[in-house]
């Protein structure tokens, strides 16, 4: 691999000559040690802390598609560790430190922008939501505290904090490590590294099923031929329970779509992510200067990623309600991404009934923060096969025992 | 916009319906077991094609009824006789 350096990208820069390929295409092996299935940010980072921290070498990822085509693309880039849960806040704190990191350990600059989270409370009731998810978080060390309509409007000049407006704002939970990363760029840097240490990355190879024999993983068969394998892991997120089904294993998720939407580029004016679970809406300013909105699931299951009317006039009508100014704004575009819900709003993950095969499923819509965490606990689930501690919690049988992981009251928007 | 065929309505927007579900049957309390009450909770078959659902007319009729749509067309007809 190419290392990049300051140097690197001004001769080339010059030159435009000379830029290596990032990854590198491979014939497909018969057989791997793992295979991977998806190749969005979980799977990829899982592949590449298999290699780097495991030294497990002879791994695949395959995706239907390009990778990062799936949510990996499709998120709204926000980063945070403000959660509900003691699982959950330690969980996504583990992955906010590794992102902080991620430029540094991937030599791939992911543009991670720690720009501060703020998520506005509208009601009582959210208000003590957000008392008690400043407590749970300030108790595991992350920086959470609630602020009020003075400090949030010096901070967003632009939000409409006055008594008058349709749903006041009473007070937020200020999150400062928050922030947004360049998604893309994240998925690319984790291909660039996992090509590097040896893994093989195969795109458009679909997985068309699972061999189980004697309740044991033999193998995948894709639409290139079969790869023997004694390890597989489910990174699908939308399409989780269609690869899980292949292998025998019925999961509690339900595919529901997540529409986004962004404006056309103008000066910097917000400073941080702004989020009102009451509206239905968040809002952050990309360093083009896009503003990129997201909202909650459509109302009703779903593969389909098209966009809808009754989204963008409810987006819009939210928007002008936080911010009257942003009017006049043209939106460009909108879609939508894939997101395996559960009951619980907790991630599934680790070992299944079937021997050797892993799911790394259920992200609902938190899918992407947990990306470089996810990666590193499923790589060491894999290599030890123990489950490692800090996703205990987060196991398919907790469905069975009765031990959910109630994380609702973290969600970015209801649902 | 989607259109769903309401049995008694006709043709409305979707906006008008509150979507309840993947048709699933509940188990007996009397005779069910855990696992089976668990699946009835939690498991849905989250079909990717044709799924039978129940849909409620909540703007409208305030009926519920059950149709068949594509979950990636988001296409939608009535209930076939043998499913």
């Amino acid at each position: 691999m190419t290392r990049y350096s300051a140097w690197r990208l001004f001769r080339n820069g010059l030159t435009h000559r000379e830029w290596p390929a990032a990854w590198r295409p491979h014939d497909l092996r018969p057989s791997y040690d793992v295979v991977v299935i998806g190749g969005g940010v979980h799977g990829l980072a899982t592949a590449y802390y298999l290699a780097t921290n495991h030294g497990i070498r002879n791994v695949a990822v395959v995706d239907k598609s390009y990778i990062g085509s799936g949510g990996s693309g499709r998120n709204t880039a926000i980063v945070r560790s403000n959660y509900l849960t003691p699982e959950g806040v330690a969980f996504y704190d583990r992955s906010l430190h590794l992102y902080e990191e991620l430029s540094a350990t991937l030599n791939f600059n992911v543009m991670f922008s720690q720009r501060g989270h703020m998520t506005l409370a509208h009601n009582d009731s959210s208000l003590r939501t957000m008392h008690w998810r400043a407590e749970v978080n300030k108790l595991q060390g992350v920086d959470s505290r609630v602020i009020y309509p003075d400090e949030i409007k010096r901070r967003v000049p632009h939000l409409d904090v006055s008594a008058g407006a349709r749903y006041p704002i009473q007070g937020a939970l200020y999150h400062p490590p928050g922030g947004i990363i360049r998604h893309d760029a994240v998925v690319w840097g984790y291909a660039r590294g996992a090509d590097a240490a040896g893994v093989h990355i195969h795109q458009n190879t679909e997985v068309t099923g699972i061999e189980v024999s004697g309740g044991k993983v033999t193998g995948v068969r894709t639409n290139r031929g079969t790869i023997a394998a004694g390890t597989v892991v489910n990174a699908t997120a939308g399409w989780a329970s269609t690869i899980a089904d292949m292998a025998g294993v019925p999961l509690p998720i339900q595919t529901f779509p997540l529409q986004a939407a962004v404006t056309e580029p103008v000066r910097p004016f917000l400073e941080t992510v702004i989020v009102s679970g009451s509206l239905h809406v968040y809002v952050s300013q990309t360093d083009r200067g896009e503003l990129v909105f997201g909202a909650s699931v459509d109302p009703f299951a779903s593969y389909s990623t098209r966009g809808s009317l009754e989204f963008i006039e409810g987006l819009a009508g939210h928007v002008l309600e936080l911010m009257p100014a942003l009017a006049k704004m043209r939106l460009l575009r909108q879609w939508a991404g894939l997101c395996d819900m559960t009951p619980d709003f907790s991630p599934i993950m680790g070992f299944t009934g079937v021997d050797g095969f892993l799911v790394d499923v259920g992200w609902g819509t938190y899918g992407f923060k947990a990306g470089p965490v996810s990666g590193e606990a499923m790589a060491e689930c894999i290599a030890t096969q123990r489950t490692p501690k800090i996703i205990e919690a987060f196991g398919l049988e907790r469905f069975a025992n009765g031990t959910l992981v109630g994380e609702k009251g973290a969600a970015a928007v209801g649902h | 916009m989607m259109l769903l065929r309401c049995p008694w309505c006709g043709p409305r927007n979707v906006t008008e319906f509150r979507y309840v579900g993947e048709k699933t049957s509940r188990p007996d309390p009397a005779t069910t077991t855990p696992t089976q009450w668990r699946t009835y909770l939690y498991t849905r078959a989250n079909v990717f094609g044709w799924t039978v659902e129940t849909w409620y007319h909540s703007t409208g009729c305030r009926q519920h009824f059950s149709v068949e749509r594509h979950t990636l067309s988001n296409r939608t007809r009535p209930v076939q006789e043998n499913s």
